[in-house]
């Protein structure tokens, strides 16, 4: 009923609109066409400049309203970010002023020299000076912009500090899994044939490498330590996925064959965060920012950001991801478990 | 009627005169509005279709914004309209990302490609260098059906049972390459890649057409530095599509051949639902790089050809010469060259080599040189002008503002950091929308409302003009100006629902709100489409007296106010100077058919 009076309203405005239209036309021809091209014409000429105002009211009003309390203005959470959130706000100062520089004098010029029978248009094809100008500013603001910018490309993209911490992070349609090394620092190989749910091992860890045996497989959440550089290995098992970090302003593809890197420190716990934002149910998210599928908005990870103390008790109480395969091959066949399976479960823990 | 029989008459003589042209005399209702090989036919079918396109693409927008602005509500006339795909009137995922993806494919290719560049190019390249057909009318109407062709695979890819493609309208593989990862990857992708080769290959003849005719069949006099901006547009246009549509249809085909025949070129390593594919060695970062070297090069396919008649209708209704004609070309010529070298500037985070990263970070910041150069130009063309505000004027002034708007905030994307930030967020949406997607519609309606009454020989009504400009301007705004809000927090794009998420909980009153705005400019374009179809039969005739209503110097004005085929009744005529003397030695304008006078200094 709402949509039929809806539909209903909007023909009626219709209507009106068209009968509006069409007597200005008979008005037109009643009352002379230049009488009304240049009545048209001043208004036009004053709806410039009321948009103008309308237009700069706008753009504070919105920065009014949507500037404060989100990812942006909370500042950058991780120390790489600073550098990028640094860049924005350069470009932006640039870009604000050209902005209201040229918004101001492109409608201004249309109010300022509407027709009017007195003036004459200036013939001024072109000003040889003028046109330099114009382009060798923009050459050296842009060319200035590039080399910061590439200063600042390389750093994040050069080679993480040898002491990251190193997780792995593998995207699938949808969901998030995280991979931790253990104690001896390095991941196992993984091979995607390997790759069995029902055996336990959904993310193909080749249990042959000795290097995989410790390390601790968990789904969707990653715990980081504060101030202490992360890297991350990213890989995809199916589609391109894209690890977002919005609030440490990193983002990198994950591209099923090939595994990309990316790494960042965080600066501030998600407790303190929870403070800073004053919302007790913040937490660090990680979004998928490439077009996955169906389920692409509900790709949702989760970056725990710790202290040392807390990350250690936090891996003590995991399971090896081995030893998750062990179980999981255990209940499938809890009947006749094979003399080779229960003889590795059994060397893995001896070895805890 | 008697009138038009008369011009057709008087064509036929003329026709009989020129042996170049001998299909003058059979004009059956198929040849004259069907099957037709007259430019100007050609040129009025892409831009009907073009206007379909646009009322289907821009509900599809409408559809997903509901989603978006009202996500707990139910629609139950959604139901009614689009069955399983909207069940208990709420859009499902699937049908979601199938209208994200359509409404990108349609209005870049359908809509702001063929519709655009296909309407003008081939409307007033012949009109305006003095031609009078394309250099091949055959293939000028075989480009038309090849797209119309293209248009009813895409339509009926609507239609299969597992739905349209969904992958985006930049269709990435191996989401793309595999129907188990998507139901819209199933057969909607095959019509849908199918569809698009045939677009390709009407872009290519169409284009191949544009620029031979440019360069060979110019008439006596036009030299290359006598042609109005909107012809040199029209040029770079087609050369940018010539040279990189057949690499979007190589990646097309490698890409068919991943999907059928079980090569794997983009593929490699992949465990789908469970089932360990065989297929190794292959990348997704390939086509990354072939889409990509179309995919930049078109935004400015769809650019340049409202920059050109935004020039043309700024000079125009200013009534001064366009500021800077030589600087103008070359800012073209720039930005054509350019903008094959800055593709990758889409990949900064797809996991290419950083090294390779840095060198289109230098090339995407160097191409917003040319633009400055033309905004600064056209911002000189209006000071100390006489400015009528016809509509086309408002629309070119539009362009102008929006163009700004958005370009600024590519300075922001083309830097490596902080796209690593940026990418594929609100803010890109933003940029990119403002920039070359309103910005361009607004090229088009400038051009509609110019050579409307050249087309189709009657005024479109103004009052309805200011309206529709009005609305739309202010809600072009309302829409994409609070994006950059949200993309700045990060928010990301094609999501079906930000509910659950933490972080941008607080954008959700936005999102109802720019909702609003889209539904709103979404009906004020019937004021047009109103406008639009009333007028070609209901509105007001041009005269002979009003046969050049905007006082515009170049050639098209010069033609009878029914332009027949063939253009010119006689003798094309003679050019004899540049296309922009306005208000020059005390006179208002001065046609480009006027020999100089003894004592005039030629620009």
């Amino acid at each position: 009923m709402e949509t039929i009076f809806l539909l209903a309203i909007i023909v009626l405005i219709f209507l009106v609109i068209f009968q509006i239209a069409k007597a200005s036309e008979y008005v037109s021809i009643l009352k002379g066409e230049e009488q009304v091209k240049k009545q048209n014409n001043r208004i036009n000429g004053f709806f410039m400049i009321f948009f103008l105002i309308l237009l700069l009211i706008g753009v504070w009003y919105c920065n009014k309203l949507y500037y404060p309390n989100n990812l942006f203005s909370w500042g950058s959470a991780s120390k790489e970010g600073i550098a990028i959130d640094h860049m924005i706000w350069t470009t932006l100062a640039l870009t604000m002023t050209v902005f209201f520089l040229t918004q101001i004098l492109l409608f201004v010029f249309a109010f300022r020299y509407q027709h009017s029978d007195k003036r004459k248009a200036l013939y001024y094809p072109y000003n040889n000076k003028l046109e330099f100008i114009w382009t060798a500013v923009p050459i050296i603001t842009f060319s200035t912009l590039v080399v910061i910018g590439l200063k600042h490309w390389f750093q994040l993209k050069g080679e993480a500090p040898k002491d990251a911490q190193i997780v792995e992070i593998t995207g699938h349609q949808f969901g998030w899994e995280m991979r931790y090394p253990g104690k001896d620092g390095v991941l196992g190989k993984e091979n995607y044939k390997l790759v069995n749910a029902a055996k336990g091992n959904p993310l193909g860890i080749d249990w042959n490498d000795r290097a995989s045996r410790d390390d601790i497989h968990v789904p969707t959440t990653m715990y980081v330590v504060v101030n202490k550089p992360v890297k991350l290995v990213i890989h995809s098992q199916d589609v391109i996925h894209d690890v977002g970090l919005p609030a440490f302003r990193m983002k990198m593809d994950a591209v099923p064959g090939m595994p990309t890197t990316l790494f960042f420190t965080p600066i501030y716990t998600t407790k303190e965060m929870k403070k800073r934002t004053g919302n007790p149910d913040f937490e660090y998210e990680i979004v998928c920012s490439q077009l996955c599928g169906i389920g692409h908005f509900s790709m949702r990870g989760v970056v725990k950001v710790v202290t040392q103390d807390e990350f250690d008790a936090y891996i003590r109480n995991q399971k090896t991801a081995f030893q998750a395969a062990q179980d999981a091959a255990m209940s499938a066949d809890n009947s006749e478990p094979s003399v080779q399976s229960r003889t590795l479960a059994i060397n893995s823990n001896q070895k805890k | 009627m008697k009138n038009e029989e008369l011009i057709h008459q008087q064509t036929e003589v003329a026709g009989v005169a020129h042996e170049a042209h001998p299909h003058y005399h059979k004009q059956s209702f198929i040849t004259k509005y069907i099957f037709s090989q007259d430019h100007k036919m050609i040129s009025r079918q892409f831009l009907v279709t073009g206007i379909i396109w646009a009322c289907i693409g821009g509900f599809f927008s409408v559809l997903f914004r509901m989603q978006l602005g009202f996500p707990n509500d139910t629609f139950p006339w959604l139901e009614d309209i689009f069955g399983h795909w909207a069940a208990g009137g709420r859009i499902s995922q699937g049908f979601y990302y199938t209208l994200v993806t359509m409404h990108g494919t349609i209005l870049v290719f359908f809509v702001l490609t063929a519709g655009l560049s296909g309407t003008f190019s081939n409307f007033l390249i012949p009109l305006q260098v003095g031609a009078r057909d394309m250099a091949s009318p055959f293939v000028n109407m075989l480009s038309y059906w090849f797209f119309f062709i293209a248009s009813i695979i895409m339509f009926s890819s609507l239609f299969v049972q597992t739905g349209g493609s969904s992958g985006g309208w930049t269709f990435y593989p191996p989401l793309s390459a595999l129907g188990e990862a998507a139901d819209g990857s199933k057969s909607g992708m095959d019509l849908w890649l199918t569809s698009i080769i045939f677009f390709i290959i009407s872009q290519l003849m169409g284009g191949l057409n544009y620029i031979v005719t440019i360069i060979n069949m110019r008439t006596k006099g036009m030299f290359m530095t006598r042609l109005p901006l909107t012809v040199w547009s029209f040029m770079f246009t087609a050369i940018l599509g010539v040279l990189t549509f057949p690499v979007l249809l190589s990646s097309i085909v490698l890409l068919l051949l991943d999907r059928h025949l079980g090569t794997s070129f983009y593929l490699s390593d992949i465990v789908i639902q469970g089932k360990i594919l065989p297929n190794e060695g292959g990348s997704p970062v390939l086509f990354q790089h072939l889409f990509w070297f179309l995919g930049h090069p078109e935004v400015y396919i769809v650019a340049l050809p409202a920059m050109g008649i935004t020039s043309e209708v700024i000079a125009t209704n200013a009534r001064k010469p366009i500021f800077g004609y030589l600087s103008m070309v070359g800012a073209f010529f720039a930005i054509c060259s350019l903008s094959m070298l800055v593709w990758a500037h889409h990949m900064f985070v797809s996991g290419m080599n950083p090294f390779l990263g840095s060198v289109f970070v230098l090339f995407s910041l160097l191409i917003a040189v040319p633009s400055s150069i033309k905004v600064f130009n056209w911002l000189t063309t209006l000071w100390r002008g006489n400015i009528i505000f016809t509509p086309a004027m408002l629309f070119a002034i539009g362009f102008v503002s929006l163009f700004i708007s958005g370009g600024l905030s590519g300075i922001f994307l083309g830097n490596a950091s902080i796209d690593m930030h940026l990418h594929d967020t609100y803010f890109n949406i933003a940029h990119f929308h403002l920039v070359m997607g309103v910005a361009s519609m607004f090229g088009m309606f400038a051009g509609v409302y110019h050579w409307f009454p050249k087309m189709f020989g009657r005024f479109m009504n103004s009052t309805l003009a200011y309206i529709h400009f009005w609305i739309t301007l202010v809600c072009a705004y309302c829409i994409f100006w609070p994006m950059h809000y949200e993309g700045l927090a990060g928010m990301p794009r094609r999501y079906y629902d930000y509910s659950s998420w933490e972080s941008f909980k607080s954008f959700e009153g936005l999102n109802t709100f720019i909702s609003y705005a889209a539904i709103i400019a979404y009906i004020t374009q019937f004021v047009f489409i109103f406008n639009f179809f009333y007028s070609i039969w209901k509105g007001r005739k041009v005269t002979a007296k009003t046969a050049n209503p905007w006082g515009a110097t170049t050639l098209e004005w010069s033609t009878p106010v029914h332009v027949p085929h063939g253009n010119w009744e006689g003798e094309v005529p003679e050019v004899h100077r540049w296309p922009y003397d306005f208000s020059k030695d005390g006179r208002d304008f001065i046609p480009q058919t006027e020999p100089v006078g003894a004592n005039e200094i030629t620009h």
